[in-house]
């Protein structure tokens, strides 16, 4: 499209303007406008087949041997590897405790980002100040963050202890947390919670700053009142926006990876473990990469599903033009 | 207009182009390898995981001194800490190309890397050295009659314990049998003294409880047979975990224990070393490590007792669970590596090693040089072991070694059977 722009000698609507000037030169220009446009394309190309898509396809391809890593996989096995996923308990864990995360962020996660992002799109004193304090979060890497909770989380005289330990009815999680199996996925969410949701909360702010002034006060001026105009002005405008974030906020917690390593590694006993981790443990722990790749591909297949699902059905109107749009172009 | 285009269109070409060589240049060059040339100098990859002290500054004075004897060969060190060095190897063993010297714990991930024919067989050419060296330290690295690492420290696992502790909960005397250890819980308890440290996030020091337990039980016959036969379903694995399980529900270890970590602070050894647990069953490492971890030195209250009997089982308490530490050589790594390996581990340089605490001997004799009596008791085990088992998780495929690790930390916390146990593991063997 952009290069089509520069050449003035083609006709703007091809198809229904007959070509006036001669086929050869029309020909000749539309090649090397193909040239341009290739050379362009192939940094990005090379970068994508080579980081991108051959790990993929090594990935499908090994998940079809018994391989421990070392040397050209040779032990072909089909799909065991999948039946053994099948069976895993862990792994069948995995895909709940996956489920259970997704959910809970949705519920849990996404309506705080809203309120506050609502909240701070107020006027009010300090504002950027609040946005910035809730945005923090987000900016620290997930090691770090996952080492700080560790100490916040240390069982006996870590913060979370001392500050729990003589309330009524939360003093019992004292000791617990990260330590116990019925508290350790709790913990985990509200950490993730507080990682994750400023990034959201700056999603919402900036489509709530898309939204014009006119169609509230037209709604104020209609007799709606605050609640009214949320719901029936802004939740609306705000759709898009929420779509994206719903879609972010999923791929994320399908893969979630690196908070969970360094807080628990997954422990204890699997309380915490997802898709990632067990990945990570089977292919370079035990060295099963055939094993671990069966699980890269199940994780890539899950979010692959979901993707395309999300895009036609959900994202459908946000993208006009993608692979899952029916009706193709415009 | 249609003319001014043309040069500036070939100038875009040309800078993609450009960019497309500068993009791909580097990608095909870290495909192919990078073998640098030599002429009559020999360089040697070290790979080491000295990151502490007293070997981090003790081992390029090592190195330095072995130089200036070979001018025409350089060592070049790399260290890693511990973590780090394994995820390194994995991804230098996939590739093929290892360094010309690296430590190994021997067991099955050496193994693997020698069925996968990257490690020096080293019997003859290192003769010399190994003749040296203590039996049991060479075991972890010796595979059908042959020797693939020389061993620079050797150690066991056996129960650190708080004298004062022990002296408080009226306990006389370190336990000798599994009896009269699960009183010796039972009374400190009694008194209010945590009395076992346990790092469950790690695993692997959970695992210690089954592999002895197992080897009291079932003895050094029950160890052999279950690694050869890959059947772990045997009475003594079984009985190992109900005993296990009867300890583990005494609910002897600090609270929070199934998310603390070994070495990580508010884990295992710092618990220890902070005096707030009586015992620990750790390796010969743990007196430093409790120092670092807690900042506090035990001291003369710190004491050792190697892991009792259990009434009935034929394992001796001369049976040791342990491992050490060596240096394998590449496959095609220079004959100086080897002669570097000699040069580290003579007399002069091992001593030096022993006394500054850096590692335990594995040079006979070399247990004289050792003053501070926990360390000194230790060598004194080992060189009168009867029986020697490695580590579970290096002596077998890493993926049995990690299934063990894994089922033995859910035995503890309640959510496996002993039965559920032996069958994971089992399972995993058979599959190798």
């Amino acid at each position: 499209m952009t290069l089509s722009a520069t050449t003035d000698d083609r006709p703007r609507h091809a198809a229904r303007a007959p070509r006036e000037r001669g086929p050869k030169a029309s020909a000749g220009t539309r090649l090397r406008g193909w040239l341009a446009s290739t050379w362009f394309l192939v940094p990005a190309l090379l970068l994508f087949l080579c980081f991108v898509l051959t790990p993929i396809l090594v990935a499908f391809f090994t998940s079809f041997f018994k391989w421990g890593g070392f040397g050209f996989p040779d032990d072909f096995v089909g799909l065991d590897n999948f039946r053994g996923l099948a069976g895993d308990e862990v792994f069948r864990g995995d895909l709940w405790r996956g489920f259970l995360l997704v959910v809970l962020t949705l519920v849990l996660q996404l309506p705080l980002a809203l309120a506050t992002a609502v909240l701070l799109n107020q006027r009010m004193r300090g504002r950027a100040v609040y946005r910035a304090i809730f945005f923090a979060p987000f900016i620290l890497s997930e090691v770090i963050a996952g080492v700080l909770f560790g100490i916040i989380f240390l069982p006996g005289n870590g913060l979370a202890d001392t500050l729990v330990e003589d309330l009524p009815l939360l003093g019992g999680l004292a000791g617990k947390w990260f330590s116990d199996p019925d508290t350790a996925l709790p913990t985990l969410i509200a950490v993730m919670t507080w990682k994750y949701f400023g990034f959201h909360m700056m999603i919402y702010l900036a489509g709530l700053q898309g939204i014009p002034k006119e169609v509230l006060e037209a709604a104020s001026i209609d007799g709606a009142g605050a609640w009214r105009r949320f719901r029936s002005v802004t939740l609306p405008l705000l759709a898009p926006t929420l779509r994206i974030s719903v879609f972010l906020s999923v791929i994320g917690t399908i893969q979630l990876f690196d908070l969970v390593w360094v807080t628990t590694t997954g422990g204890p006993t699997h309380a915490t473990e997802t898709m990632a981790v067990t990945m990570y443990e089977f292919g370079f722990k035990r060295y099963q990469m055939g094993y671990a790749s069966a699980i890269s591909v199940a994780m890539f297949v899950i979010s692959m599903v979901f993707s395309l699902l999300y895009q036609r059905y959900a994202l459908s109107r946000d993208l006009q033009g993608a692979v899952t749009s029916a009706g193709g172009r415009r | 207009m249609g003319i001014p285009h043309l040069p500036r269109r070939s100038f875009l070409t040309a800078v993609s182009a450009g960019a497309v060589l500068i993009t791909a240049a580097p990608m095909l060059a870290a495909c192919g390898g990078d073998d640098s040339g030599s002429g009559g100098k020999v360089t040697i990859e070290w790979m080491n995981i000295a990151t502490t002290e007293p070997s981090q500054s003790l081992y390029p004075k090592i190195v330095k001194a072995f130089e200036a004897q070979n001018p025409n060969v350089t060592v070049k060190t790399t260290n890693l800490e511990n973590e780090a060095f394994k995820s390194k190897m994995t991804a230098l063993v996939a590739s093929g190309d290892l360094p010309d010297i690296y430590v190994t714990w021997g067991g099955g991930v050496l193994k693997q890397q020698i069925d996968a024919g990257l490690v020096k067989d080293i019997t003859s050419d290192g003769s010399k050295v190994l003749g040296t060296m203590t039996d049991v330290s060479k075991k972890p690295y010796q595979f059908d009659g042959k020797t693939y690492a020389v061993p620079y420290d050797m150690g066991m696992v056996g129960f650190w314990y708080n004298k004062k502790h022990f002296e408080k909960a009226g306990i006389d005397g370190p336990p000798k049998t599994w009896a009269e250890f699960m009183d010796a819980v039972r009374k400190l308890k009694d008194a209010g003294v945590t009395p076992i440290a346990l790092g469950g996030k790690d695993k692997w020091p959970g695992h210690y409880y089954w592999s002895y337990l197992a080897m009291r039980i079932g003895g050094m016959q029950a160890m052999e047979q279950a690694a050869q036969s890959n059947d772990f379903s045997g009475a003594p694995f079984v009985q190992a975990g109900e005993k296990l399980k009867e300890l583990s529900d005494l609910q002897p270890f600090q609270q929070g224990f199934q998310n603390a970590g070994y070495d990580t602070p508010g884990g295992q050894a710092a618990t220890m070393g902070a005096g707030k647990a009586a015992m620990e069953l750790m390796g010969q490492w743990a007196p430093a490590v409790q120092v670092d971890a807690s900042g506090n030195e035990l001291g003369d209250d710190l004491g050792w007792f190697p892991f009792p009997t259990v009434e009935g089982g034929p394992g001796a308490v001369t049976d040791v669970f342990g491992g050490g530490n060596g240096f394998a050589v590449s496959k095609d790594a220079p004959k100086e590596a080897l002669d570097f390996l000699t040069f580290f581990m003579n007399e002069a340089n091992e001593r030096e090693q022993v006394t500054s605490g850096a590692s335990m001997p594995v040079v006979k004799g070399a247990e004289s040089a050792l003053d501070d009596p926990n360390r000194k008791m230790v060598a004194e085990a080992l060189n009168t072991s009867a029986g020697f088992q490695l580590y579970l998780d290096q002596a077998f495929p890493p993926a049995v070694g990690q299934e063990v690790n894994d089922s033995v930390a859910s035995l503890i916390a309640g959510k496996k059977s002993a039965q559920e146990v032996t069958q994971a593991v089992t399972k995993v063997a058979k599959s190798q």
